[in-house]
C-alpha cells in the first residue's frame, strides 16, 4: 500500500525532510497540519478582509449604490462567517496544532489522523461555504442567522443552505480538534508537568477545548433543526407553524457566547508567553490567570441572554443575565491586572511580538470596558445592533484576538520556519496596525450612540453618520496596508534571512529547547520537567544559554504513518451536503454517494495500521 | 473617606470630557442620536450610559496609564540584569479582584433599578397604539380611535404612548432613540414597549434588527403634536374617503403636514409650510381637476388597490401595502427612502424596484403621464 511505503521510506531516509505533495496530503504531523491551517486561516482571513473593504467603500458615503443591497448583505454575512469559523479559529488552530505539542513535550498529537482530518474538513468546509460566491448565493442572513429569515419562505434559494450546511461542515472539523487537543493535553505532558506546571498557552488552548465540546454540539443541534426546517418541511422555527423565532436565537447564543471566549482564550494564553519572556520575568499570579480563566468559561455560558435584552424577556431575566455579564468583568480584569503586573518591574524588550502584545492589552481594556456598558439593559437596548456593538466586538475579537495572534505569529515564526521576521517592517506593521484600526473602529462608538444601525448597506444624508464613516474607510485602509507588510516581510524575510537559533527569544518553554524548525519527532528524547519555566530554570542552572541542539537522524524514534482516508473521510461531507442541496433536483444519488464515500473512507481509516512497524527496531513512541 | 474623595477628584476631571461629548451630541447635526434624549425611557437609559461611561473612564484612565507607564518606566536595554524574578502576591490579586467588583456594585445598582421601571404597566391612560412591523416598512394602528396609518406615527405630547407590536412576516426592531430603546418584533408574540413625548417636533426611527434585502431602508417618524392638534388630526384622518382628503377645515389639514416644521403651540398652524409645494387650500380645487380624477381611476386600473388602503377610518386588516390616506402629507416615502416630492413620487411608482430593490410592489409599467396623474391624485390624500 502506498502509505504504508512512504512511512518506511520516511524512516529509513531522513524523516523531517520529506517534500513533495504527497507528503502533504497524506502527512499526520502535527506541524504540518498547523501548516496547513496557516495556509488556509491566511487565505479565509484575506477573502474575509477584502469583503471588509467593499463594506467599508460602499458605507463610505450616504445613499452610495456601488454594491446592491443583496451583494452587500452577502458580504456583511460571510465577512462575520469567514473571520469566526475561516480565519480566527483556524488561526488559534495553527498554534494549537504547532505549538502544544512542542510545549508539553510530546512528538505528536493523541490522535494525529483525527488532526489530519480536521485541517481537511476545515479545508473543504471553507471552499464549500465560499464555492456559493460561485452560483451568486452567497449566505445573506447574517451570521447569526436570525430566524425566521431564514426560512424557505423568507429566504428560498440556496444561500442560507449554503451557510447552514458550510457551518454544519466547520463544526465537524472543531469538534475533532477539541476531542484532539483535550486528550492531548490530559495524556502527552511530557514527565514532571503537572496541570500547573503547564504553559499558560496551554491552559488557555486547554479551557478552549471544554467551551469548544459543549458549545458546538448546541449550534449542531440548532442547524440540525434548521434544516430539517428547509429541507423536509417542519416547523421549529416557522411561527406560522407553531414555531419560534425566539427558539433560534437563545440556541444561536448558547453556542454564541462561548464562542466568543473560544476567539479570545487562545490570544489570552499567547500573550501570557510573549509578555513574559519579553520582561525577562515569570508570568504574574499564575494561579490566579489559570482560575480567571475557568471562571471565564464556566460564566461564558450563563449570558448567553445579553444578546436578546431587545427581544423583551422580562425584569427577572434582565437582571440575572446583567448580573452575570457584568461579574465576567471581574476575571477579565484580573486578567488585565495581571499582564500589568507582569511587565512592572521587568526588564521590557519591544520587540514586535511585544508590541503586538502590549497593543492587545490596551485595546482588549477598551473593548471590556463598552462590554460592561452595555451589560447594563436599559443601556444596551439603545447599543445593541448598532455601531457602537460593531466597535465593542471589534476591539475585543480585532483589538484582541487579531493583534494577539499576530503576536504569536512574530513569536513562534522563527520556531516554524526557521527565520527571525525582520523587526523593522514588524514594527511598521504594528503601528500602521494600531493607527489603522482605531481610525476604523473608534469612530464607530460615536456613529452607534448618534443612532447607526448595524447591518445597513447605506444611511441617508441629514443623520450625522457621513464625516465619520469617511473616517472609519481610511483606517481600513491603513490596517490593509499592515497586513500587506506583514505578508511582505514574510516574503523577503523567507529569501534573504539567515536561519534562526533554536531559542532567538531567550525563551521560556519547551519549544525553544529543539531546533528551528523541529524535527519530525520534536524530541529525540522526551524532556523531564521540573518546574513553571522550564527552559529558563535549564539556563540558570547552567549559568548561561543553552547549547545550540543537534539535527539527529532519529533512527529508531517511532512515528504515525501517513494516510490519505483522513481526507477521503473529510471530502465525503461537502459532498453529502452538496448531495442534500441537489436531492430536489438530481433525487437523493448525491446523498448515497456522500455517505457511502464517508463510510468508505471511516472503514479503511479504522483498518489501517497508525504506526509503521520496523521488525527490529522498539518503539519509543507515545502511549 | 480616602479612596471615596479620590474617586470623586478623578471624576471631576472627566466633566469637560464628558459635556464635550453631551455637547456633540446636542447638535443638531444627529437628529436620530440616543445622547439628545426627548423621553423619559430614552432618559434614563441615557444617564445609565452615563454612569458606566463615567466608571469605565476612572477605569481606563488609570489601567491604561499603569499600562503605558510601565511600559516606559520598565524599558530595558540590551546587557541588562535579569529583573528581580517576582510570581505573583496574593495581597495584589484581592485588591483587584474586589475593586472591580465594587465598581460593579456602583453600576449593577441603577440597572436593576432602570430595568424595572422599564418594564413597568404604564400608568393611567396611556394611548394605545399597535405597531405591526413588515418588510419593509411599519404599520401603525390606533384602536382608540378605528384609525390606520404607516411609516408616520403621530402622537400628542404628554401622553404615554403604549405601544403594542408584532411582525407580518419576519423580526423586526422598533427603535425611535430619543424616546426609548429597540425593542425587537416577532410574528405571534406580542411585545410591548411604551414612550413619552415631551416637546412637539419631528423624531426619526427605524428598524434595527436585520430583517432582508432592505433592512437599511425601513425607517419611520414620528410626528408628536400638542394634544388639541393631535385631536384634529385624528378627526381630520377618519373623515378621509377613498376619492380624496376629508374637506376639513384647512388648519386641521396642515396640522397633519410634517415638513420638519415645529407646529407653535396654541396657534392654529395656517402658516406651517407643507413639504409639498401645493397648499391646503389647493387641495379642494384639485380634486376636481381631470388630472386628479384619472389619477384615481389609474388608482383602481392599475392594481394599486389590491395592496393599499385610502382610508384610515377602519381601514381593512391584512393589506401588504402600507396605507396611503395621508399619504400626501408624509414627509417621506417608501419608509424613509426619499423625500415626499412630486418628482420622488413618480419615480417610485413607476419605479420602485430600482429604488428599493426587493420590495413587494412590483415594477407596473406605469407611463411618464400616468405617474404624474397618480401623484396628484395621491397629493389629495394628505
Amino acid at each position: 500500500m502506498a502509505t504504508t511505503a512512504v512511512g518506511h521510506e520516511a524512516l529509513a531516509a531522513a524523516p523531517g525532510e520529506k517534500t513533495g505533495l504527497w507528503s502533504w496530503i497524506t502527512t499526520v504531523d502535527h506541524k504540518r497540519v498547523a501548516i496547513l491551517y496557516l495556509i488556509g486561516a491566511t487565505v479565509f482571513f484575506f477573502l474575509g478582509g477584502i469583503e471588509a473593504l467593499l463594506i467599508r467603500i460602499q458605507l463610505a458615503k450616504p445613499d452610495n449604490n456601488l454594491v446592491s443591497p443583496e451583494f452587500y448583505n452577502q458580504l456583511f454575512t460571510m465577512h462575520g462567517t469567514t473571520m469566526i469559523f475561516l480565519a480566527v479559529m483556524p488561526m488559534s488552530q495553527i498554534f494549537f496544532n504547532y505549538i502544544i505539542p512542542l510545549m508539553i513535550g510530546a512528538r505528536d498529537v493523541a490522535f494525529p489522523r483525527l488532526n489530519a482530518f480536521g485541517v481537511w474538513v476545515f479545508l473543504l468546509g471553507g471552499l464549500f461555504l465560499n464555492a456559493s460566491f460561485l452560483f451568486g448565493a452567497a449566505p445573506d442572513a447574517g451570521w447569526f442567522g436570525y430566524a425566521n429569515l431564514t426560512s424557505k419562505q423568507f429566504s428560498p434559494g440556496m444561500h442560507v443552505d449554503f451557510w447552514m450546511l458550510g457551518l454544519q461542515i466547520l463544526g465537524v472539523s472543531s469538534l475533532a480538534a477539541a476531542v484532539n487537543f483535550f486528550v492531548t493535553i490530559i495524556n502527552l505532558r511530557a514527565p514532571g508537568m503537572r496541570l500547573m506546571r503547564m504553559p499558560m498557552f496551554v491552559w488557555m488552548s486547554f479551557i478552549t477545548m471544554i467551551l469548544l465540546l459543549l458549545a458546538f454540539p448546541v449550534i449542531t443541534v440548532a442547524l440540525i433543526l434548521l434544516m430539517f426546517d428547509r429541507f423536509f418541511g417542519t416547523h421549529f422555527f416557522v411561527p406560522t407553524g407553531g414555531g419560534d423565532p425566539i427558539l433560534w436565537q437563545h440556541l444561536f447564543w448558547i453556542f454564541g457566547h462561548p464562542e466568543v471566549y473560544i476567539l479570545i482564550l487562545p490570544a489570552f494564553g499567547i500573550i501570557s508567553e510573549v509578555l513574559p519572556v519579553f520582561s525577562r520575568k515569570p508570568l504574574f499570579g499564575y494561579a490566579a490567570m489559570v482560575f480567571s480563566g475557568v471562571f471565564i468559561a464556566f460564566l461564558g455560558f450563563g449570558v448567553w441572554s445579553h444578546h436578546m435584552f431587545s427581544t423583551g424577556m422580562g425584569p427577572i431575566a434582565d437582571t440575572f443575565f446583567s448580573l452575570a455579564t457584568m461579574l465576567i468583568a471581574i476575571p477579565t480584569g484580573v486578567k488585565i491586572f495581571n499582564w500589568i503586573g507582569t511587565i512592572w518591574g521587568g526588564s521590557l524588550q519591544l520587540k514586535t511580538p511585544m508590541l503586538f502584545a502590549l497593543g492587545f492589552i490596551a485595546m482588549f481594556i477598551m473593548g471590556g470596558l463598552s462590554g460592561v456598558m452595555h451589560a447594563s439593559p436599559p443601556a444596551d437596548l439603545q447599543q445593541t445592533d448598532t455601531y457602537f456593538v460593531v466597535a465593542h466586538f471589534h476591539y475585543v475579537l480585532f483589538g484582541g484576538s487579531i493583534f494577539g495572534l499576530v503576536a504569536g505569529a512574530y513569536y513562534w515564526w522563527p520556531k516554524m520556519f526557521g527565520k527571525v521576521l525582520d523587526e523593522r517592517l514588524g514594527k511598521i506593521h504594528f503601528w500602521l496596525q494600531l493607527i489603522g484600526f482605531n481610525l476604523t473602529f473608534f469612530p464607530m462608538h460615536f456613529v452607534g450612540l448618534h443612532g447607526m444601525p448595524r447591518r445597513v448597506y447605506t444611511y441617508p444624508k441629514g443623520l450625522g453618520f457621513d464625516s465619520m464613516n469617511q473616517w472609519e474607510t481610511v483606517g481600513a485602509f491603513i490596517l490593509a496596508a499592515g497586513f500587506a507588510v506583514m505578508l511582505y516581510n514574510i516574503w523577503k524575510t523567507w529569501r534573504t534571512a539567515p536561519p534562526a537559533p533554536a531559542d532567538p527569544w531567550n525563551g521560556a518553554t519547551l519549544e525553544w529547547s529543539i531546533p528551528s524548525p523541529p524535527q519530525e519527532w520534536n524530541f529525540p528524547e522526551i524532556p523531564t520537567v521540573t518546574g513553571r519555566d522550564p527552559l529558563w530554570e535549564a539556563k540558570r542552572q547552567r549559568g548561561g544559554t543553552l547549547p545550540e541542539p543537534q539535527r539527529v537522524s532519529g533512527q529508531g524514534i517511532h512515528m504515525p504513518a501517513p494516510s490519505y482516508w483522513p481526507l477521503v473521510t473529510a471530502f465525503s461531507l461537502p459532498l453529502l451536503f452538496t448531495g442534500l442541496m441537489l436531492a430536489s433536483k438530481i433525487g437523493p444519488w448525491g446523498i448515497f454517494i456522500g455517505v457511502a464515500t464517508l463510510f468508505f473512507g471511516i472503514y479503511n481509516w479504522v483498518f489501517e495500521p497508525s504506526y509503521t512497524s520496523i521488525p527490529g527496531v522498539k518503539g519509543k513512541g507515545h502511549h | 473617606m480616602l479612596l471615596g474623595s479620590r474617586v470623586t477628584r478623578r471624576l471631576s476631571w472627566l466633566m469637560p470630557l464628558l459635556a464635550l461629548i453631551v455637547i456633540a451630541a446636542c447638535a443638531k447635526d444627529f437628529p436620530q442620536s440616543t445622547l439628545a434624549p426627548k423621553g423619559e425611557l430614552a432618559r434614563i437609559e441615557d444617564d445609565l450610559f452615563f454612569t458606566t461611561v463615567k466608571w469605565a473612564t476612572l477605569v481606563f484612565i488609570l489601567v491604561e496609564g499603569a499600562l503605558v507607564y510601565s511600559i516606559f518606566r520598565f524599558r530595558g536595554k540590551p546587557g541588562d540584569p535579569e529583573p528581580q524574578q517576582v510570581h505573583g502576591n496574593t495581597i495584589v490579586e484581592i485588591i483587584w479582584t474586589v475593586i472591580p467588583a465594587l465598581i460593579l456594585v456602583m453600576i449593577a445598582v441603577p440597572t436593576v433599578k432602570a430595568i424595572f421601571r422599564e418594564n413597568e404597566t404604564p400608568q393611567g391612560q396611556p394611548l394605545t397604539v399597535e405597531v405591526i412591523g413588515h418588510q419593509w416598512w411599519w404599520e401603525f394602528r390606533y384602536p382608540e380611535f378605528q384609525l390606520t396609518t404607516a411609516n408616520e406615527l403621530h402622537v400628542p405630547v404628554g401622553r404615554i404612548v403604549s405601544l403594542k407590536m408584532g411582525a407580518f412576516d419576519v423580526v423586526h426592531s422598533f427603535w425611535l432613540p430619543q424616546f426609548a430603546g429597540k425593542r425587537d418584533v416577532f410574528p405571534n408574540r406580542e411585545t410591548r414597549l411604551w414612550f413619552n413625548a415631551e416637546e412637539p417636533g419631528e423624531y426619526s426611527g427605524q428598524c434595527a434588527e436585520f430583517c432582508g434585502i432592505q433592512h437599511g431602508r425601513m425607517a419611520f417618524r414620528v410626528v408628536a403634536m400638542p394634544p388639541a392638534d393631535f385631536q384634529s388630526w385624528v378627526d381630520h384622518m377618519k373623515g378621509i374617503t377613498m376619492q380624496t382628503a376629508a374637506p376639513a377645515p384647512a388648519d386641521s389639514v396642515h396640522t397633519s403636514s410634517a415638513g420638519g416644521a415645529v407646529q407653535q403651540q396654541g396657534k392654529p398652524a395656517q402658516q406651517a409650510q407643507a413639504p409639498a409645494d401645493d397648499s391646503a387650500k389647493a387641495a379642494p380645487a384639485q380634486a376636481q381637476s381631470p388630472e386628479v380624477a384619472q389619477g384615481q381611476k389609474l388608482f383602481l386600473m392599475k392594481g394599486c388597490v389590491g395592496c393599499h388602503s385610502l382610508v384610515a377610518y377602519n381601514a381593512p386588516k391584512g393589506l401588504l401595502g402600507p396605507n396611503l390616506a395621508n399619504v400626501g402629507a408624509r414627509s417621506y416615502i417608501a419608509a424613509g427612502t426619499l423625500k415626499n416630492t412630486d418628482e420622488n413620487l413618480a419615480h417610485w411608482i413607476r419605479f420602485p424596484q430600482e429604488v428599493k430593490h426587493g420590495v413587494l410592489m412590483p415594477n407596473l409599467g406605469v407611463t411618464e403621464d400616468e405617474a404624474k396623474a397618480l401623484v396628484a391624485f395621491l397629493r389629495t390624500h394628505r
